[in-house]
């Protein structure tokens, strides 16, 4: 077990290493400078190529790259010239947000989608059986912010009981509290997961009930409603652990676009604003973040799976 | 007595042998089209994905709206004589942007998917043939690509190339070749060991030709199926581009911008600038959608009910 979780941490590092060398060239081929963008349209050559000299931009990428990873090591995210703020500090403030708005949405997937699947499986081709299959179906083809504005017009237009903007409060406390403007951003995200994760749950529900020992337990007597609780759910739910780890990436695309959609503070909204002004650290910071969380959520679902299933041996 | 055997009975070609119908051979690909044809969501999501694909490059032959000039004196127009699904902000009218976006649309997402799949086609067989060293190497770089989440990396390259649908569709493929990359690897793990791969390479076929002429043609069912959902993946991504600003550019139109438009007169009730879009980019979607599952269906074996 040791042996392998130290193997499988090497190669995380091994892949994280690439992902940064690949961000870091990637924007450096796109944006080699962000001279223009802080000095101004109107800077002259001579002005750019000394800013660029002073700053290190003239290095070759490579040397640029050695340096921003030895500042990363040391805790420096790098600097926001648009904002004139150290990108570690901008996100200090907003990180809390987002997390709040995605874990939230995450869970309440997870508490819908588990039992959804169930009771589809249990009730396979029935009207109710079809219905929630064509709803996720339309909800799965559907962009988030579409989905969001569905539930804008609805919700706090035509029936006005949510607002259609997020909470703006800086105080994840009073954001928590806010339900008249948190309902919808909530709602979009955790639909957005349910769609995805209610198709996994119903076909995996149907592979458990068709095992042996579910045909025991009903054989011995025992009542229907324990054979879902104690033999079903505990099973059907392993391959949840997975699709968990694995919607990470799909989370965070969600979060920025209904971040964008709600204008709700957090990173996604960030990434966003700086995309327009091309804020060169804030984007490289946020993808490199995204795709470590990316690759914990595997590591992290991989290990949570041989914790909670005994069948599966890791050498 | 003779001994010479009653003459057989003529046979008679028409009627089946006895014992229920044999059916005649066929190929697979013609089971899988039979399979195919009597999916009937599968069939609709084609009937979809045909009447878009006519609505958006054949109706604007005979369908002509303003969406070049600005014309004030026609703005937010709710849909009428003259204009059936209204007009914009600025006075282009809604169904004409509809079919030029619908157009950019589907370019972007066949093109992108195209090259997604021919680049994943090939990593993908490449990788699975090789073996060894070169294919651990080759996996390793697709487990970096998909480490990093997919909207973000594609709106930092358009935010600079994504103006155009060439460029659009470039840089939508060069992101979504891993999956068919892994998938088309696995398929040639497994054909590569078969006995008509042998009996080709010592035939003397080299590397090139078994890719080309026997790897790839047997994975083809694994590929087909996945172009549908990248397609479908495409579109989205578009829509998802335009929605945030950084997709096409004037004069081309696409979807997710005509919404992100249309999101600011919500509150005035202009219905038209929303719903009509949101709904065409849904059924699109879902037909590519239904079209995969039902050709994963029929051209999957395992799958398939008889």
């Amino acid at each position: 077990m040791t042996a392998y979780l130290l193997r499988r941490l090497g190669t995380s590092v091994v892949v994280v290493l690439g992902v940064s060398i690949f961000i870091f060239f990637l924007l450096h081929a796109i944006y080699p400078s962000p001279a223009v963008d802080v000095l101004g349209p109107h800077a002259n050559r001579v002005s750019i190529l000394a800013w660029n000299r002073d700053h290190g931009f003239d290095d070759p990428w490579i040397v640029q790259y050695l340096h921003y990873i030895n500042q990363l090591v040391h805790g420096n995210l790098g600097f926001s010239f648009k904002v004139n703020q150290s990108v570690a500090a901008l996100f200090q403030e907003r990180w809390a947000r987002s997390a709040y708005l995605s874990g939230i949405s995450l869970l309440f997937a997870v508490i819908i989608a588990v039992p959804l699947g169930i009771y589809q499986a249990v009730k396979r081709n029935t009207v109710g059986d079809n219905v929630v299959t064509s709803l996720a179906f339309v909800t799965y083809a559907m962009p988030v912010f579409f989905l969001a504005l569905i539930l804008i017009q609805v919700f706090a237009l035509t029936f006005p009981i949510f607002n259609f903007e997020a909470s703006q409060s800086t105080s994840v406390l009073a954001v928590m509290g806010d339900w008249h403007s948190m309902t919808l951003p909530i709602a979009t995200l955790t639909l957005l997961s349910v769609a995805g994760f209610s198709r996994y749950m119903r076909s995996t529900a149907m592979d458990t009930l068709a095992q042996d020992y579910i045909k025991a337990a009903r054989a011995k007597g025992l009542p229907e409603r324990l054979v879902l609780l104690r033999h079903l759910v505990r099973n059907a739910c392993l391959p949840m652990i997975t699709l968990i780890g694995l919607s990470i990436p799909a989370l965070l695309a969600g979060n920025l676009i209904t971040e964008t959609v709600f204008n709700y503070q957090g990173l996604g909204l960030l990434f966003y604003s700086s995309l327009g002004n091309v804020d060169y650290y804030v984007l490289l910071a946020y993808t490199l973040i995204s795709a470590v969380l990316t690759i914990a959520g595997n590591f992290v679902a991989d290990i949570a799976l041989t914790v909670a299933d005994p069948r599966i041996r890791l050498a | 007595m003779s001994n010479i055997a009653p003459p057989l009975p003529p046979l008679d070609i028409t009627r089946g042998p006895e014992g229920g119908a044999v059916g005649s051979i066929q190929s697979g690909w013609r089971l899988a089209l039979h399979e195919f044809s009597r999916n009937r969501l599968a069939v609709m999501g084609l009937g979809i994905l045909a009447f878009f694909v006519v609505f958006c490059f054949i109706g604007p032959l005979f369908y002509h709206g303003n969406t070049i000039s600005t014309s004030l004196q026609n703005t937010n127009l709710p849909p009428g004589a003259g204009h059936p699904l209204g007009t914009t902000d600025v006075g282009f009218d809604e169904l004409a942007l509809l079919m030029k976006g619908g157009q950019a649309a589907l370019e972007v997402g066949f093109a992108a998917a195209a090259i997604g799949i021919g680049i994943g086609a090939l990593w993908g067989a490449v990788s699975g043939l090789a073996g060894g060293i070169v294919d651990s190497l080759m996996m390793r770089v697709v487990d970096v690509f998909l480490s990093i989440p997919f909207l973000f990396i594609v709106l930092i390259v358009a935010v600079k190339y994504g103006a155009s649908v060439l460029g659009l569709s470039l840089i939508i493929g060069a992101f979504t070749w891993l999956v068919p990359a892994r998938l088309v690897r696995g398929e040639v793990l497994t054909l590569r060991v078969r006995d008509f791969v042998s009996a080709a390479r010592t035939a003397g076929a080299g590397r090139l030709r078994l890719i080309g002429r026997h790897l790839i043609p047997n994975a083809l069912g694994v590929i087909i199926v996945n172009v549908t959902f990248n397609v479908a993946d495409a579109i989205l991504a578009v829509a998802a581009l335009g929605f945030l600003g950084f997709g096409l550019h004037y004069p081309s139109q696409d979807w997710g911008d005509m919404l992100s438009n249309g999101i600011q007169y919500m509150q005035d009730g202009f219905w038209w600038l929303v719903f009509p879009v949101g709904g065409a980019i849904v059924l699109v979607v879902m037909a590519c959608n239904l079209i995969g599952d039902g050709l994963r269906d029929s051209l999957d074996v395992r799958l398939r009910r008889r």
